[in-house]
């Protein structure tokens, strides 16, 4: 959902630090459990960057899985559905990773 | 243009609709740029992609939390009955509602809270599908609410809204019997947002297939325990729970809840 929103916010947090600087590649990271579909960011982000420094970058992003930490059974358990239920079945959950959606590093010419 | 739903960049416009507002010209506060310049290759950025809009929401939480004011962000499908029921609140549960309506195009909602006697600010997102905090921002500093509950009735739309953070108290997600009692399954990113549930036009229960109870397990199997209204806000069947979760509202500091997904 709502890649090109998303994109948006990469060229103009970029360019807040990069200003002209033409930037080659640009690092992300985008959990498995953020909402963000990344061929979806891919795309919207070429289109996005246009005729800014960013334009032609590459995209390289790390997809951390889904983790949950449940607060019924103490357990530390990967999930990567949307539904986060413990394999306990408790709903009680606490989200320990994969909602990351963050903008690492860039790459300048 | 965004894949999924072709929400795009277009101009927002705001409309005040209310005669007698009084303008001040009070500053909720400015985004300091980091005019970092460093000439390096690799530069580490490490910060959030949505830092702008979050740093943004938290001056709307501070702003509100020091006027004393709570802010609700209601989401829902186009027609599940939000202006319906907040016509409704405003009439007769004697709360005072200060409400920011999010459309793409008119001012036929902001219009209609207005009737009901209430102050109202349309924001009109063009081509966007969902309110932004910076629109947000713009909205507090025009509609000047000075008490009660801040009500931002979201763009109508299940997706997108999840994910900005507006500095909203509460997030409500309403949605009408006729839409099915699938959505959380649909849309799982908006039902973990979620702190109140309202299934409206209960009236209309008698002539769908739609389960209350499969609902509210699968909207907590998202997010636990999460509270479930029921309503009709045509009839006023049960909107007395409606008015007393809204009445015992406060102002929060800081986060509300964690981000959601």
């Amino acid at each position: 959902m709502h890649e090109l929103a998303i994109a948006e916010s990469i060229i103009q947090a970029v360019q807040t630090r990069t200003g002209n600087q033409t930037v080659r590649s640009v690092r992300l990271q985008v959990g498995q459990l953020s909402g963000v579909l990344t061929d979806a960011l891919t795309f919207s982000f070429e289109v996005a960057a246009h005729s800014t420094p960013l334009e032609g970058a590459q995209l390289f992003i790390d997809e951390p899985r889904g983790r949950l930490h449940c607060r019924s059974c103490g357990r530390d358990v990967d999930r990567n559905d949307l539904v986060l239920l413990c394999e306990c079945g408790s709903a009680d959950v606490e989200v320990t990773a994969g909602r990351e959606l963050a903008l690492l590093s860039v790459e300048v010419a | 243009m965004c894949s999924t739903c072709g929400c795009g960049t277009d101009e927002v416009r705001l409309t005040v609709l209310e005669h007698d507002h009084h303008h001040n010209d009070h500053s909720t506060g400015h985004i300091h740029a980091d005019h970092d310049r460093d000439r390096t290759h690799s530069i580490q950025l490490e910060q959030a992609i949505l830092a702008k809009n979050d740093h943004l929401a938290e001056h709307n939480r501070e702003w509100l939390s020091q006027h004393g004011l709570a802010a609700i962000n209601v989401m829902s499908s186009p027609g599940s009955g939000k202006t319906t029921l907040l016509e409704r609140t405003i009439k007769e549960s004697g709360l005072t509602l200060s409400v920011i309506e999010g459309d793409q195009e008119t001012t036929v909602d902001a219009e209609r809270i207005r009737a009901a006697g209430a102050r109202s600010l349309q924001v009109n997102t063009g081509a966007g599908c969902h309110l932004d905090a910076a629109m947000i921002h713009r909205a507090l500093d025009q509609l000047q609410p000075e008490r009660g509950v801040v009500v931002i009735e979201n763009v109508g739309n299940l997706v997108c809204p999840a994910l900005f953070d507006l500095g909203e108290a509460r997030r409500v997600v309403i949605i009408s019997v006729t839409e099915g009692d699938d959505k959380p399954r649909k849309y799982p990113h908006m039902f973990s947002a979620a702190d109140l549930i309202v299934i409206n036009k209960t009236d209309l229960l008698p002539y769908v297939d739609f389960d209350v109870g499969r609902l509210t397990t699968d909207a907590r199997a998202l997010r636990s325990g999460v509270e479930v209204l029921t309503l009709s806000a045509r009839t006023g069947e049960n909107v007395d729970a409606w008015y007393a979760w809204l009445a015992n509202l406060r102002p929060v500091d800081g986060l509300a809840h964690s981000q959601p997904a």
